[in-house]
């Protein structure tokens, strides 16, 4: 009985509004445009951010990058010719994280250095990654072709190597080349499998693959290539001594990283003298990306809130002229016996409808607009749920807020002066 | 009929009612101490000149206006000073108003004009429509149900407005010079319509300054200066 008095309200309200079609949508047009640039804004930035956060995610929220990095005051001395530098990380660090640390799942070790590589008549620069089957687990890669790297392959030290998808294509390297051989440096490998990369750049953290990777078992770079490196810089060659390059730890509970992330630092400043190493969680830049997002959201939603006040004060304005062109009809209605509250709703309806309405089309339009930036110019965009709600729930309020007023004014007309009125 | 002793067939009944408001910084006594009381089925013509007072006096019987002092007493209930929500409640249920006017909704239908009432008083939309038609038929404009004000004549608008004061089914009509807008024909038309729903029972208030329509009514009261002039008014 209730709900079916509210839908005849709704209904007379519509009615009414469409006897007036141009006043009508000229007053609802503040709220659309305002809808519609919220829900257009929201869904451009909501594409960009998803993008930087998905890169971020590719990392592993629950993991720890520790990467060894050159310390700056070796520098110094690197024009001595026979000056080797020994810095980053050891065998010994990742033993002691897989050893110390109650809430770590697993630890990835990295070894890479860049070799010549060669496959039948094509030659290719790859980045040779020494590592261990829990890379693929770590971060999980399609595999093309082939498998990934097993425990047994580190047990039997066999010299196996995955190519990525990239280097693959380069090096001419299909399905039918698995199991062939292929030479690294000086050695041969046996090409196993071809997997897809997750390349790309997160904020300040590079991405652990790259697409011209090939992996191979870390005992077998350790003793196919040592652990000096020499590397050629504007005519001279440095020599340099790092062990691993870099170690992926992967935490068991996400709430565990942090805590984890700091013993691990403790830990290595203990045995590191000089800051050579790195350590980055993703889960900070992820979060770091999401607080930006939020800052972003505000930025936005303040623009909105006042396009949205703008239209809102418009249709007050087209209202309360509605209620003085009114005043007769008013007084007609209070002497037929309608109380103040029904002609409060009835204007108050009427109100919420424009707005809503307007946040309707203005929704429409907001929707339209990115689909188009999408396909004319590639950029992302995302249209979520919430950002479908909130303009849709704040041009209802609009509605509700700057109708109580010209509504109060309606119901407030003395019948006897309106029934006067002419 | 001058206010004697409570008697049960004075069913309204003003008590000394007066109503006075500043207009320009002058206090205007618009009833000056009416007392006056009407039966039950009465017809009555309410007359004066213009400023008398009667069309405050109609406002106040129609329980649109409140009294500054005095009693209005409505079925025993005074009514005189209740709050507007009551008030409003009250002209929904028993009071049914004509206006010179018409006072029609001008952008509603012929129909939605004379469901007003039934909406006001939560009826369903198939109840308020069979209950406008068989209106519409009594007063002779079952044809234009779906016609807007504008597209009717004076004489049919006034019938709109009839159909819409019976609505409610109410117990007291208020009609303010009901014939002021019309011709004389289309006038005894609506008066012979007044007369009939007089016979049905309606206590039927009539304002007009009209001697020849007043001749109508049953009884008659004369204003003046906000009082009842008994020597002119007549009551048989």
């Amino acid at each position: 009985m209730k709900r079916t008095r509210i839908v005849r309200n709704v209904s007379l309200g519509v009615e009414n509004l469409l006897l007036h079609k141009l006043r009508s949508f000229l007053t609802m047009l503040g709220v659309v445009f305002g809808v519609g640039s919220v829900v257009a804004m929201l869904s451009v930035g909501e594409g960009a951010s998803q993008e930087a956060l998905e890169q971020i995610r590719k990392l592993g929220s629950n993991n720890i990058l520790i990467s060894s990095i050159k310390p700056t005051e070796e520098n110094a001395n690197s024009t001595n010719p026979s000056f080797m530098s020994i810095y980053g990380l050891t065998y010994a660090d990742q033993n002691r994280i897989d050893t110390g640390f109650r809430d770590i799942r697993r630890s990835v070790p990295v070894k890479a250095m860049r070799k010549d590589s060669r496959l039948g008549g094509r030659s290719l620069e790859l980045r040779v990654v020494g590592t261990t089957s829990a890379w693929f687990d770590v971060v999980p890669r399609q595999v093309v072709a082939g498998r990934v790297l097993l425990p047994r392959d580190q047990t039997h030290r066999s010299p196996v190597a995955v190519l990525t998808e990239f280097g693959a294509r380069k090096l001419l390297a299909t399905e039918g080349t698995i199991g062939q051989s292929f030479r690294i440096g000086g050695d041969t490998f046996e090409i196993v499998g071809i997997v897809r990369s997750e390349s790309g750049q997160a904020g300040s953290i590079q991405v652990p693959d790259q697409e011209v990777d090939v992996y191979i078992p870390i005992e077998v770079a350790q003793s196919y290539f040592g652990d000096v490196f020499t590397k050629r810089s504007s005519g001279t060659f440095i020599r340099e001594r790092v062990e691993l390059h870099q170690i992926i730890v992967e935490v068991d509970r996400t709430e565990a990283v942090e805590a984890v992330a700091s013993g691990i630092g403790t830990m290595l400043k203990r045995f590191h003298k000089k800051a050579d190493y790195i350590i980055s969680i993703p889960l900070a830049l992820l979060q770091e990306a999401e607080a930006t997002k939020r800052r972003f959201n505000i930025v936005l939603g303040s623009i909105a809130g006042i396009s949205l006040l703008v239209g809102g004060i418009g249709i007050m304005n087209i209202m309360l002229a509605s209620v003085t062109e009114r005043t007769r009809e008013i007084g007609i209605r209070r002497a037929i016996g309608a109380k103040k509250m029904q002609i409060l709703v009835q204007f108050l309806i009427e109100t919420v409808v424009l707005s809503t309405v307007g946040g309707l089309i203005g929704l429409g339009i907001g929707v339209l607009i990115p689909f188009l930036i999408t396909y004319f110019s590639g950029m992302p965009t995302v249209i979520t749920l919430s950002g479908i709600l909130l303009p849709i729930s704040i041009s209802l309020t609009i509605g509700l807020i700057f109708g109580i007023y010209p509504a109060t004014r309606a119901a407030g007309v003395d019948p006897i002066v309106a029934l006067r009125h002419e | 009929m001058k206010p004697s002793e409570a008697d049960l067939s004075e069913w309204i009944r003003l008590d000394q009612a007066r109503k006075s408001y500043r207009m320009g910084g002058q206090q205007v006594h618009a009833l000056a101490g009416v007392s006056v009381s009407f039966s039950r089925g009465d017809f009555w013509a309410i007359m004066g000149p213009s400023g008398s007072g009667k069309s405050t006096l109609m406002n106040v019987l129609g329980c649109l206006d409140r009294l500054t002092s005095g009693k209005y007493l409505l079925d025993g209930r005074d009514v005189s000073r209740l709050s507007d929500d009551v008030r409003s409640e009250i002209r929904l249920r028993r009071i049914g108003f004509i206006f010179q006017s018409f006072h029609l909704i001008p952008q509603l239908t012929v129909q939605r004009n004379i469901e007003l009432p039934l909406h006001y008083l939560g009826w369903d939309e198939e109840k308020s429509s069979v209950r406008a038609r068989e209106l519409a038929e009594r007063v002779g404009l079952s044809e234009r149900l779906h016609h807007r004000p504008a597209e009717l004549s004076g004489g049919q608008m006034q019938r709109v407005a009839i159909a819409r004061a019976l609505a409610n089914d109410p117990q007291i009509i208020v009609a303010d010079e009901p014939t002021g807008n019309l011709d004389t024909t289309t006038g005894a038309q609506i008066l012979e319509l007044l007369a009939q729903l007089h016979r049905q029972g309606k206590t039927i208030l009539m304002v007009t300054h009209e001697p020849d329509i007043a001749k109508h009514a049953e009884k008659r009261l004369y204003m003046v200066d906000g009082k009842i002039d008994w020597d002119r008014s007549m009551a048989p």
